[in-house]
């Protein structure tokens, strides 16, 4: 039966901190992920942590019911937006589907206006009018926040086209799934975008589910890093839960695009640890298989790790990293449940009549 | 049995009766549907008949026309309303031509499914109702039920017919309403609204998840001793105009409520064509009450957005009083 099952699982993210690349060049291992400076693991710690615990305060307030419309939560994938940031410059455009928070967070947008965004007010960033979704900052370069999945590639693809055209040197990060990578324009925007010598990191975050879907059950190539390979685009598969490989991949894939050799994919193996959605009972797969990452592979967990096992950080410095953390969100849960609701004459604002 | 159960209860009598029926859709199988509108069918009916589809909804619409073509009956499912455009292509280029291009020696007999409209807390694409935009399409069909009786004779009816069908489901009745439905697989005719209630001093029309808040403005209508008829549309392309101009002859005045922005919307099809037929009966000019002309927006102002009942009972009364 065409359809049956195959015993093939997905991809599972690596369990060692390597990066495999399927370039033209064929296929190879690059090394393992050089360490990160002091700074700089403790700051992707603090990163990754601020994404985890507003995404886990989202979810209690749309318990509350304090969110409407939709809430998609990043929680497992933090690595790969904090360690793809780093390796960006002021400039770089970034765009992204629905689980958006993270990457918002990641570009620096205030996690008040995120939150507040969330329940609808006023002081949102799209003042109460957009949601989780749909959310812009022109001042840190981050172009949405899409709904329509996939619809983001060719985006992406066009805000690349404007980089090349005004020779401005910068690079657009666009960021899909790998439910997205099924969806027609994105090999459209491949094809364009190769032609054209694009500068556009394609990072495909793959999380081995498109809502109640495995990658096996969707996919024919499960390996998304070759998706491009027919248009001659390289790709690498990436420890999407190791922050050090995903700047490490990050950063080549940047130069890549910088130095004016076109567009690049980076695969990201990564895992969402809660449902689609706030509203996914997520039968589709088993909580054993959801522990075994957790308790494996953590992004935030592996930085703590090293963090005390090198003596770069002690216990007490990192409660008190948490306990910042902490404030910030709570701060933020605050403002978002107390401010005012948009004005009904906002129906009318910002659209042609 | 709620709207969604019966659509359920429609999609497993289809598939027992006819093999040629095949189910197709993102998240359809497994899952059983974002809705759980397809729930137990694959267990029921097999992976063959049930297909969960790659997330590709231009694909999902240009097989079902392929399939059709070949005689089978494909009912594919989009999982909202603003997810359905990539189909476009295939509806108006291919679907809705097949039949005229093979000079009638094909016909597509296929149906997609189709969530649509607000009231659920959702914002922008999974909150659109765009069937103006499809009634538009020369030769397809659009079918809304707005009652779990409805749901399951209209969506048997539209997978038994030759034709492509876009069958829109109101997804803020999906469980709010519940009816008697006998699982008997009969069908109910399509090309023809429903009168639900009759009256002589003004004719509502409407359709999908309005029909609710249109027969409580009845209700209250009735209150004020206004007598109103409601007609639910349920088929909008093509619409029964003779049901229509018959009430309208009757009342003189009509109101139609529809939550899909107001410029272009179907309402003003129905205004146009009342207006052309029935112009010397009208004792006040028709009148539209619909969502405005606006993004549909988050929940905390979507019941500004919204037709509300109390709307359409003013709308109604001021055109009892004209004349
Ligand atoms: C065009 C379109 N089709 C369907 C949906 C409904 N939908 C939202 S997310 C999703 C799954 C996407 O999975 P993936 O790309 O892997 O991203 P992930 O949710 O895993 O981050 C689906 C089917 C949509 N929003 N847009
Ligand atoms: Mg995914």
């Amino acid at each position: 039966m065409g359809l049956a099952k195959t015993k093939k699982q997905a991809a599972i993210p690596a369990t060692t901190s390597e990066t495999r690349v399927s370039g033209p060049s064929g296929d190879g291992f690059a090394q393992a992920p050089p360490d990160l400076p002091k700074e700089v693991e403790l700051r992707v710690y603090r990163d990754m942590l601020m994404i985890r615990r507003f995404e886990e305060r989202a979810g209690q307030m749309y318990g509350m019911g304090l969110i409407g419309g939709f809430c998609h939560l990043y929680i497992g994938q933090e690595a790969v937006v904090v360690g793809t940031q780093l390796a960006l410059k002021p400039g770089d455009q970034v765009i992204t589907g629905y689980r958006d928070h993270g990457h918002m967070l990641a570009c620096g947008m205030d996690p008040k206006g995120v939150m507040a965004e969330l329940t609808g007010r006023r002081s949102g960033y799209s003042k109460g009018k957009g949601g989780s979704m749909h959310m812009f900052s022109i001042e840190k370069n981050f172009y949405g926040g899409h709904g329509i999945v996939a619809a983001q590639v060719s985006l992406g693809t066009g805000i690349a086209f404007a980089n090349r055209y005004r020779q401005n040197g910068n690079v657009c990060v666009t960021y899909f799934g790998d439910g997205a990578a099924n969806q027609g324009q994105v090999y459209e925007s491949f094809n364009m975008a190769e032609l054209w010598k694009l500068p556009v990191v394609y990072v495909i975050e793959n999380n081995r589910y498109a809502m109640g879907t495995a990658v096996t059950r969707a996919s024919a190539q499960v390996d998304f890093s070759k998706r491009g390979l027919s248009f001659n685009i390289p790709g690498e598969q990436v420890d999407g839960m190791d922050v050090r490989a995903v700047k490490a991949a990050a950063e080549r894939a940047v130069k890549w695009c910088r130095d004016g050799n076109g567009p690049i994919i980076l695969e990201m193996l990564t895992y969402r640890y809660r449902g689609h959605s706030m509203s996914d009972p997520a039968k589709y797969r088993t909580r054993e298989e959801v522990e075994k990452v957790r308790t494996e592979r953590d992004p935030i967990e592996q930085v703590r790790a090293r963090l005390l096992a090198t003596g770069r950080a002690s216990e007490d410095e990192l409660k008190r990293t948490d306990a910042e953390v902490r404030k910030i969100i709570n701060e933020a849960a605050e403002f978002a449940a107390h401010e005012p609701e948009p004005d009904p004459a906002e129906l009318w604002t910002d659209v042609v009549r | 049995m709620t709207l969604v159960e019966a659509v359920n209860a429609a999609l497993a009598r289809a598939l027992a009766d006819d093999s040629n029926v095949v189910l197709l859709g993102e998240d359809i199988g497994v899952n059983g549907g974002v809705f759980r509108a397809t729930i137990g069918l694959q267990q029921r009916f097999g992976r063959e008949r049930v297909v969960d589809t790659p997330l590709a909804e231009a694909l999902i619409g240009g097989l079902c026309v392929g399939m059709a073509a070949q005689g089978l009956k494909p009912v594919g499912e989009i999982q909202f309303m603003g997810f359905l455009y990539p189909c476009i292509d295939q509806l108006v280029n291919h679907a809705s031509r097949l039949r005229h291009r093979t000079q009638g020696r094909l016909s597509c007999p296929m149906v997609l499914r189709v969530p649509h409209g607000a009231g659920i807390r959702a914002p922008e694409h999974h909150s659109e109702s765009t069937e103006a935009m499809l009634a538009h399409i020369p030769g397809l069909r659009v079918v809304m039920p707005s009652s779990p009786e409805r749901a399951y004779g209209l969506l048997l009816a539209a997978i038994r017919d030759p034709d492509p069908v876009i069958f829109l489901e109101p997804t803020r009745i999906y469980r709010a309403v519940k009816g008697q439905v006998e699982d008997n697989g009969e069908a109910l005719p399509l090309d023809v609204a429903f009168v639900l209630r009759e009256g002589r001093d003004v004719t509502l029309i409407s359709w999908g998840a309005m029909v609710r808040e249109t027969m409580a403005a009845a209700d209250q209508l009735a209150a004020e001793h206004l007598d109103a008829e409601v007609i639910d549309l349920a088929t909008l392309k093509p619409y029964d105009a003779e049901t229509i101009l018959a009430s309208v002859a009757k009342t003189g005045r009509c109101v139609i409520v529809h939550e899909a922005a107001r410029t272009g919307g179907f309402g003003a099809e129905i205004a146009a064509s009342i207006a052309e037929r029935a112009l010397l009966s009208l004792l006040a000019p028709p009148v539209r009450i619909t969502g405005y002309d606006t993004v549909i927006p988050l929940p905390r102002l979507e019941q500004h957005y919204m037709p509300s009942v109390g709307r359409i009972v003013a709308a109604a009364r001021k055109v009892c009083q004209f004349s």
